[in-house]
């Protein structure tokens, strides 16, 4: 057992790369990629697990990085939006932005990550089942119809 | 957020041994979707945080034991609403389960949780009282089991002693067919708390439970053993007097954002009719 008030050492994997850093125990695991380890794709916004736009995937599940402490995350695997792309953007973000999806772009990364979480787990979903699965990204600019066009397009052109 | 030491024992022992140091000092994190909010916004302000999910009782399980489906405590939205017996023995709890929040908060978000945070609106609470459900709890004292109506007292107050800790939900097993079905209101689709939230259940020898949350302080469960409720050919009437009956104990706050209690009160009767029929169509199925 361990009991610390401040620094806590934890290990992370992080888009394929493992991480050892010392976090604070009240940091968020949003803080800490943002802050600790400079990844800025998770976006800051409503801080109570509403908007979705700090959502990462944490061993295999999407969640609200702004609701998890950092150290609570310990061990665990974490993909961001950073990690969606290798030399090209992955078939979900090209079809992102052929479908006209991506307009101030600030929820983008939380609705890539939910949608591909969802074809993750069912490769061929239905528009019910898309719009419930991001339900929980918020986009101010009201762009859900190109958002569920181009999980959509990217499903349709995923092998059957 | 302020700070606060931070502990992650892997014994169920050592955490109630925490909890008997710290008591009200201290605060459980399982899910966090609730404690987070209240570490950030300060309501919460606790000297010691611990995390029990490392704690081997509290991994995430759904078993068959001594005649009852137990749910453990570190087991998430997610895998309730997905699990087949659930599906098919509880199936408002699994409906229930899949309305909390949004994906990303049913990822994490425990039943156990839902439970000890004792939210009014809680949506797993009026499918846990129409399954008659028991909370275990290992405290000092030992292992007791707790029948849910008696231990909500009102938000975030249970009747959980000092230094107990929920381990589990425990389901009986249906020893007859109930046809049950979780319905709620919300101001829009999605993600959303519940102005009211409903549960109908009706059983082959004809009661009918009924379990609302939302409209008073801690969720209500009321039985009608008359079957009246049950008959599809019972004269409306006589329906009408016993709903009125069931959702005497209703009593919605005026100082709600959500919703008006006028409105409360009239979407519970129009949900409770509603579920009624679902049960009994679930159960005539069955």
């Amino acid at each position: 057992m361990s009991e610390s008030a401040a620094a806590f050492p934890i290990e992370l994997t992080v888009n394929g790369h493992r991480r050892a850093i010392e976090v604070a125990v009240h940091h968020t695991l949003l803080d800490v990629l943002r802050d600790d380890l400079g990844l800025t794709g998770a976006k800051e916004c409503c801080l109570v697990g509403e908007c979705g736009a700090c959502t990462v995937i944490l061993d295999g599940r999407t969640v609200d990085s702004c609701l998890v402490l950092a150290a609570e995350a310990d061990g665990s695997e974490i993909t961001t939006v950073e990690g969606l792309a290798d030399e090209r953007l992955a078939p979900l973000q090209q079809a992102f932005l052929d479908k006209g999806a991506v307009q101030c772009g600030f929820c983008i990364p939380g609705q890539l990550l939910s949608a591909h979480a969802l074809l993750a787990d069912n490769p061929h979903p239905s528009l019910p089942e898309i719009q419930e699965g991001l339900a929980g990204n918020l986009c101010r600019c009201g762009c859900y119809r190109q958002i569920t066009d181009a999980v959509l397009a990217t499903a349709e052109r995923a092998e059957r | 957020m302020h700070t606060f030491a931070y502990a992650r024992p892997t014994l169920l022992a050592e955490a109630v041994a925490l909890l008997e140091a710290h008591g009200p000092d201290a605060r459980l994190l399982a899910g966090g979707t609730d404690l987070v909010i209240r570490l950030r916004d300060g309501t919460a302000r606790p000297g010691v945080v611990i995390d029990i999910k490392r704690i081997a009782e509290m991994r995430p399980s759904i078993r068959e034991e001594a005649g009852c489906l137990v749910i453990g405590a570190g087991t998430v939205m997610t895998d309730i609403a997905a699990d087949e017996r659930v599906r098919r023995s509880y199936p408002a709890l699994a409906e229930a389960a899949a309305v909390v929040g949004s994906v990303q908060i049913r990822n994490r978000a425990t039943l156990a949780g839902n439970v000890c945070n004792a939210s009014p609106a809680a949506d797993t609470a009026p499918a846990l009282l129409v399954h008659a459900a028991r909370v275990v709890a290992v405290g000092p004292a030992g292992t007791r089991r707790i029948p849910i109506d008696g231990f909500f007292v009102r938000s975030g107050v249970t009747t959980l002693a000092r230094a107990e800790i929920v381990t589990a939900i425990e389901l009986p097993l249906p020893d007859r067919a109930m046809g049950a079905v979780h319905v709620r209101r919300t101001r829009r689709r999605g993600h959303d708390l519940a102005s009211v939230t409903l549960c109908c259940g009706v059983d082959a020898t004809g009661v009918t439970r009924i379990a609302y949350g939302s409209v008073g302080p801690r969720p209500v469960l009321a039985v009608d053993e008359s079957g009246v409720l049950a008959d599809p050919t019972a004269p409306g009437a006589a329906k009408e007097a016993i709903f009125e009956r069931l959702f005497a104990d209703a009593s919605p706050s005026p100082r709600s954002m959500r919703a008006s209690p006028d409105y409360r009160l009239a979407m519970l009767r129009v949900l409770g009719a509603r579920a009624l029929r679902i049960a009994i169509d679930r159960l005539a199925q069955a």
